[in-house]
């Protein structure tokens, strides 16, 4: 795993666009590969303790950087698979928590485009993903905010509701529910809204509604995004006490992203993305930036 | 149209299975069985007490006659209790009868977790303290951290143990039966001995809870009340008490608890924060010596944890005595042996190692937790529990490792702001730490001295378990370095110190006619 980690890397200052096929409403035709690899930055210096917006001069700022790795195939010209998985590190600016770097969790998932139909001269199409994720190491999850990820295992299932219009107009909405299996920590006590005995803490379930909408053709495209990631259940963080995983963690985030495909290299394609959280509770108000390449490859014969 | 029907049934079982699936948590020495203890000490009754000099310090009126008309109402109102029973009652039944010392630890534990969250910065950078007399209050009081919480878990057992032990004696002076005893026709929902009932052992426990808890959680007073009428009044549910065993318990749980709750106001706790001088005086002291002297790095700076905590009157050894027990001075800041203890600190924190972040985290009770007091706590409510310790036996488990911890944080507490040694971190920059840095000097090591104190006693209570305890010590005690917040040398000198404190403790385990 270490000697992936420089590869990795590289690949991430190389390009990068947010691993987007989970979300958007893109498909591959059949046989048909898409490669991406998705270098993201996220940085805060303020959070939400509870409902409280605060700062904290042991964090200073906190910075979380990814690489993700994707694929997405087209096992039929309906039915896309997607892989993922994502090099992650963390650090913060203030105090003396020490950063936590390694990779974080396989998602694999199942992309079907279960409608299509003509519509006011574009296309309107109804998708479902199911899939699912699963922690890669045994990373620490119990070390927020500088562990890499929660390491809980999920299954999700999204609807898609998605129109590509005339003039290449496009609108997206999708609404996501997100199981989170319980997570295993090292600790054999903690305390939520009560003291628990077990090392094994029940984490809430999650969902998210996204929309995103604007211009998209072959060669270029530029759309707004807004989302909503929630977390049914789960607790408040107490007045300067750390952060848990099973804290209430809401965020609304607003944003944009925009691709081009450059025609002198083989229309590769690059994609920069850019996510401010406006409103949360026990995450960090972060700015999120991301840049990354998407490279297609066709192995079907040609007719 | 088929895979369309595949697929949205595999979405929506997908999301099914979250839901329907059971997520609750089977948790560790909750759910638990009837004390039924192979012996009820009932020499207790002679056990020597911590702060009464003896059971008769509090008075216990005699009971009504065992065949007066009025006790045979009271059994007969007992008996008709136990028949109507809510389901309310039946859960604290459940509950309580695992034994009361048992469960008064466990709440204890819970209200130290909840109150151990460091006031955060006021806006221009300041610290507030938390207020007794204003417990709601931002900085909501207690600060339960683990100099308060060792002498919360301390107080509270001795006085539930003094207490105990005067109820044994005037058990043993009334003699008067057991309501299930008195009238054998009572469907018992406890298990059956012959200790005599009045007054009641849970209505004592609570009644010196009463007392202790709401001092040291003031503002929890609401939750110790309930807790307090469950734990008073269950036996009367369950078929062993009358009223007035009930009445009788609570008066007299709360009179002893009163005379240490006196002690409590006199130990100079109150003094232990300091002042700003008090503060700048320690820092100078060690700057005179030559020495650099630990500063806080929590940012904003924040005034050192209760830097007079060692000034505390102790359990086992007289105050005056401090000084012969407090470690060697460690190596100089500017000696070859302090760069060797801070180079090895560097080596051993290793943030990529997850087998010693296990470690450091499994040890680390710091923010929000029951804090390394309560984790011996714990450990010795797994031991009583095995063992079936009586109440009164248990009660006894709970005060001497209650004082052992309670003094071992005075000791450790003298030490750190008599030598002032900076944390690895202030040293050198570049260590990193993997749990939260605690704002207080590092020679000696808290957690060291909290563990070895607490391995020796319940070493020697639970003899079977001294290998257990003392590899428990060794690895609380090294996690620390692995966390990058403590040198080698302060978990040997916080070992030689602990076990020192233990030592006293053993020999009074061996003196108050418990063995």
């Amino acid at each position: 795993m270490k000697q992936l980690l420089p590869l990795l890397l590289i690949l991430g200052v190389l390009g990068g666009a947010k691993a987007q096929s989970l979300t958007d409403g893109i498909f591959m035709d059949k046989q048909y590969l898409c490669v991406a690899a998705v270098y993201n930055h996220d940085a805060w210096d303020q959070y939400w303790e509870g409902a409280l917006l605060r700062k904290n001069g042991n964090i200073g700022t906190l910075t979380t950087q990814s690489t993700v790795l994707m694929a997405n195939y087209g096992l039929f010209n309906k039915v896309n698979l997607i892989a993922m998985l994502p090099v992650v590190w963390t650090n913060a600016s203030g105090g003396t928590l020490a950063s936590q770097r390694g990779l974080q969790d396989l998602t694999l998932a199942v992309k079907y485009k279960a409608f299509e139909t003509g519509l006011l001269g574009g296309k309107f199409s109804a998708q479902v993903v199911a899939g699912g994720s699963l922690p890669t190491t045994n990373y620490v999850a119990d070390y927020l905010p500088l562990s890499i990820g929660l390491h809980s295992k999920t299954l999700f299932g999204r609807g898609i509701l998605h129109y590509a219009g005339a003039k290449h107009l496009t609108f997206l909405l999708s609404g996501t529910f997100i199981g989170r299996s319980n997570v295993t920590i090292d600790r054999t006590s903690y305390y939520t809204t009560q003291q628990i005995y077990s090392t094994e803490v029940k984490m809430p379930n999650a969902a998210q509604f996204a929309f995103r909408g604007g211009y998209y053709s072959f060669r270029w495209g530029a759309e707004l995004l807004a989302e909503h990631n929630a977390t049914l259940g789960g607790f408040d963080i107490r007045r300067q006490d750390m952060p848990f995983l099973s804290n209430n963690m809401d965020a609304t985030r607003v944003g944009a992203q925009a691709f081009y495909r450059l025609p002198f290299l083989a229309d590769l394609q690059v994609i920069g993305t850019v996510m401010q959280t406006v409103q949360g509770r026990n995450v960090g108000k972060s700015l999120t930036w991301s840049a990354g390449i998407t490279k297609f490859f066709g192995f079907a014969k040609k007719q | 149209m088929k895979k369309i029907a595949f697929f949205a049934a595999f979405s929506i079982a997908a999301c099914f299975v979250f839901y329907a699936c059971n997520k609750d948590i089977t948790e560790n020495l909750t759910t638990l069985n009837q004390l039924n203890p192979a012996s009820q000490d009932l020499n207790a009754k002679d056990w020597k007490t911590v702060v009464l000099a003896a059971p008769t310090d509090v008075t216990v009126a005699a009971p009504t006659a065992a065949n007066s008309a009025e006790y045979l109402q009271e059994v007969a109102d007992t008996k008709q209790a136990v028949a109507n029973a809510t389901s309310a009652q039946k859960e604290a039944i459940a509950y309580w009868s695992a034994g009361s010392i048992l469960r008064w630890n466990e709440i204890m534990r819970e209200l130290v977790a909840k109150h151990n969250l460091a006031p955060a910065p006021n806006a221009d950078n300041t610290y507030s303290f938390p207020d007794a007399a204003n417990p709601f209050n931002y900085p909501t009081f207690p600060f339960a951290n683990p100099p308060y919480s060792a002498r919360a878990y301390a107080y509270a057992a001795v006085a539930q143990y003094d207490a105990l032990v005067a109820a044994w004696y005037y058990k043993s002076q009334y003699n008067r039966a057991a309501a299930y005893n008195a009238d054998p026709s009572i469907a018992a929902l406890v298990p059956k001995n012959a200790v005599p009932g009045y007054p009641n052992e849970d209505a004592v426990a609570a009644g010196a809870a009463y007392v202790m808890l709401r001092a040291l959680f003031p503002g929890d007073t609401t939750f110790i009340n309930e807790k307090v009428a469950e734990a008073a009044n269950y036996k009367k549910w369950a078929g062993a008490a009358v009223s007035s065993d009930i009445t009788a318990g609570l008066a007299l749980g709360k009179a002893v608890a009163g005379k240490v709750l006196t002690r409590a106001k006199g130990d100079k706790m109150k003094f232990a924060i300091g002042t700003a001088a008090i503060w700048d005086s320690l820092t100078n002291s060690a700057s005179v010596r030559g020495e650099t002297p630990w500063i806080s790095q929590d940012s904003p700076k924040r005034p050192p944890m209760l830097p007079l905590f060692g000034q505390v009157k102790p359990w086992l050894f007289a105050a005056a005595d401090i000084a012969a027990v407090r470690p060697v001075a460690p190596p100089s800041t500017n000696s070859a042996e302090f760069k060797a203890q801070l180079a090895d600190v560097k080596r051993q924190a290793d943030p990529n190692d997850r087998d010693k972040m296990k470690i450091v985290h499994y040890w680390a009770d710091g923010t929000g937790t029951y804090t390394p007091p309560g984790h011996w706590n714990y450990f010795a409510a797994e031991l009583v529990y095995k063992a079936q310790q009586s109440e009164v036996r248990a009660a006894r488990t709970f005060a001497l490792l209650g004082m052992s911890l309670m003094d071992a944080g005075i000791t450790c507490w003298d030490t750190k702001y008599f030598y002032m040694v900076p944390r690895p971190t202030q040293m050198d920059p570049d260590i990193r730490t993997l749990t939260g840095l605690p704002n207080f000097p590092a020679y000696t090591s808290g957690h060291s001295t909290f563990s070895w104190a607490g391995a020796t006693i319940l070493g020697h209570l639970f003899p079977a378990e001294v290998a257990n305890l003392n590899s428990k010590a060794e690895e609380a005690s090294i996690s620390r370095v692995y966390g990058g917040i403590h040198y080698q040398m302060d978990c040997t000198a916080g070992k030689f110190s602990g076990q020192k404190i233990g030592g006293f403790a053993v020999t009074r385990a061996q003196t108050d006619g418990g063995e």
